[in-house]
């Protein structure tokens, strides 16, 4: 079981009050769990990655274990504390705005 | 008696406002989707109840919203808009070309009778349908691809399409504007599209009467003479007899010939509304007096509708889509600032009271009249 917090307004949008916990087969990398997430709450599709690119949008971070990993490979395996549920995977709305 | 509802787009949110046909006192709701920007919503002709949003962030993107019930509850629908096949480049700012990026959606034009369909126009300027009620949205590419697309330029608001008229006696027929491109028709429902800009003329572009690179900023029409638009250019009020074969400069005796937004009457074809701005730099009303301008010519000849609007120290700007009317009789005029407030007249424009103020900056005002 994996554990994501979401920023304050996707989580208005996707009618959540906590954090989401999600099932992921195999090895747990970003992409995986995005992709669980998506499915689970399509309202979320093109808000945390770009619809068409799938790329992370830029003013959306992704943190765990106080690392960011951001800019690592999607296929890159999360952290073992992430994985098991011991850390959340966190989704970050950046440092921004007016 | 009939009722109006108005739909009020902000920086941080949406704001839904109804009344009877006194249109005295209103009952209002919101902020929807707070914290969002909310460059428009507009309800569907052909059902009342029904409405959409263009909600976007520079965080979170592009989402619309779909309402079955007149704001009161809201659904996400579909958000992916995808350029068809090679986006291609147009012109950036320095000249040079630049790959067509999505960015966000300026204006949403239900069709004139089905609830399911809908034009979106976008920065970078595009045009997309839905046929679904926003699940899923297609480009209609040969605007893009009709040859001038790659010499398109951003105005400094962005690339947007920010217009998009409906011919109410043929649907096949779409006027659509582009800053800094111009006014483009189509005549066969989006697929063939020329530019109708002959007679604009702009100095701040090398060939002033260039076909394209015109900043046009608002077309308007009334829906009984299809074929007679006003626009609102970057400089100067212009009109068309002939669908945008030709154009003429019926600025007359406005104090500026600059602004963003301008309207027609629902029941005088020939009435025509704009707010006069100081200039490209100063965004702001001259003198510090808000002021509409109407005009019962159809140009030229134009009066001052001051009653009720501050005519000392305001500073504010009205953006090209928060102008609208109703359908109501006598016709109800709206109008939204970047200062927060929200203006009515419920006669043509003689007298005016502010309907909400303190707002965000306003992005977008549509008025609906309800059965």
């Amino acid at each position: 079981m994996i554990r994501v917090v979401l920023p304050a307004h996707l989580k208005t949008l996707a009618h959540l009050s906590a954090e989401v916990e999600l099932e992921v087969e195999g090895p747990a990398t970003q992409r995986k769990v995005l992709d669980a997430l998506e499915a689970k709450y399509p309202m979320l599709r093109g808000t945390i990655r770009d619809g068409v690119t799938q790329r992370r949008r830029p003013f959306v971070r992704f943190f765990a274990c106080e690392e960011d990993l951001s800019n690592a490979s999607p296929d890159d395996p999360l952290p073992e504390k992430v994985a098991s549920g011991v850390e959340p995977y966190l989704i970050i709305g950046a440092m921004a705005g007016g | 008696m009939s009722k109006v509802r108005v739909l009020v787009g902000t920086r941080k949110g949406a704001f839904v406002l109804e009344s009877d046909g006194k249109r005295e006192r209103w009952n209002i709701t919101g902020p929807h989707f707070a914290g969002w920007e909310v460059y428009h919503l507009k309800g569907s002709p052909a059902d009342p109840g029904r409405i959409y949003a263009s909600q976007s962030s520079g965080w979170f993107g592009q989402l619309i919203q779909r309402s079955k019930d007149g704001g009161k509850t809201w659904e996400p629908v579909g958000n992916q808009f995808a350029y068809n096949g090679d986006p291609g480049t147009h012109l950036w700012y320095d000249g040079t070309p630049h790959p067509w990026e999505f960015k966000r959606i300026w204006h949403l034009e239900p069709s004139l009778t089905d609830p399911d369909m809908v034009y979106a126009g976008a920065e970078d300027a595009a045009l997309f349908v839905t046929r679904d009620g926003g699940q899923t949205w297609d480009e209609l590419p040969g605007l893009r691809h009709q040859g001038s697309g790659k010499l398109w330029q951003p105005g400094a608001g962005g690339m947007c399409l920010h217009t998009i008229l409906i011919d109410p006696s043929d649907p096949k027929r779409l006027y659509i504007a582009i800053s800094a491109a111009g006014a483009f028709r189509t005549d066969d429902g989006g697929k063939s599209w020329k530019p109708v800009n002959r007679g604009l003329h702009s100095e701040q572009i090398p060939n002033p009467d260039a076909e394209v690179g015109h900043c046009v900023h608002r077309l308007a029409m009334h829906r009984s003479r299809p074929g007679v638009v006003f626009m609102q250019k970057h400089w100067d009020v212009m009109r068309t007899d002939d669908a945008g074969e030709s154009w003429k400069e019926v600025s007359g005796n406005l104090p500026t010939d600059f602004g963003f937004p301008i309207d027609v009457h629902a029941h005088e074809p020939e009435t025509v509304y704009v707010v006069p701005i100081k200039s490209d730099s100063e965004h702001f009303p001259p003198e510090g007096k808000l002021r509409v301008y109407r005009s019962r010519t159809g140009g030229n000849d134009w009066e001052a509708l001051t009653n009720g609007l501050p005519q000392k120290d305001c500073y504010v700007n009205v953006l090209r889509d928060a102008m609208s009317v109703d359908t109501l009789d006598p016709c109800g005029v709206y109008f939204g600032t970047t200062g927060g407030q929200v203006y009515a007249s419920s006669d043509a424009g003689d007298r005016w009271t502010p309907i909400m103020r303190d707002l965000p900056p306003v992005l977008s005002v549509e008025a609906q009249a309800l059965p």
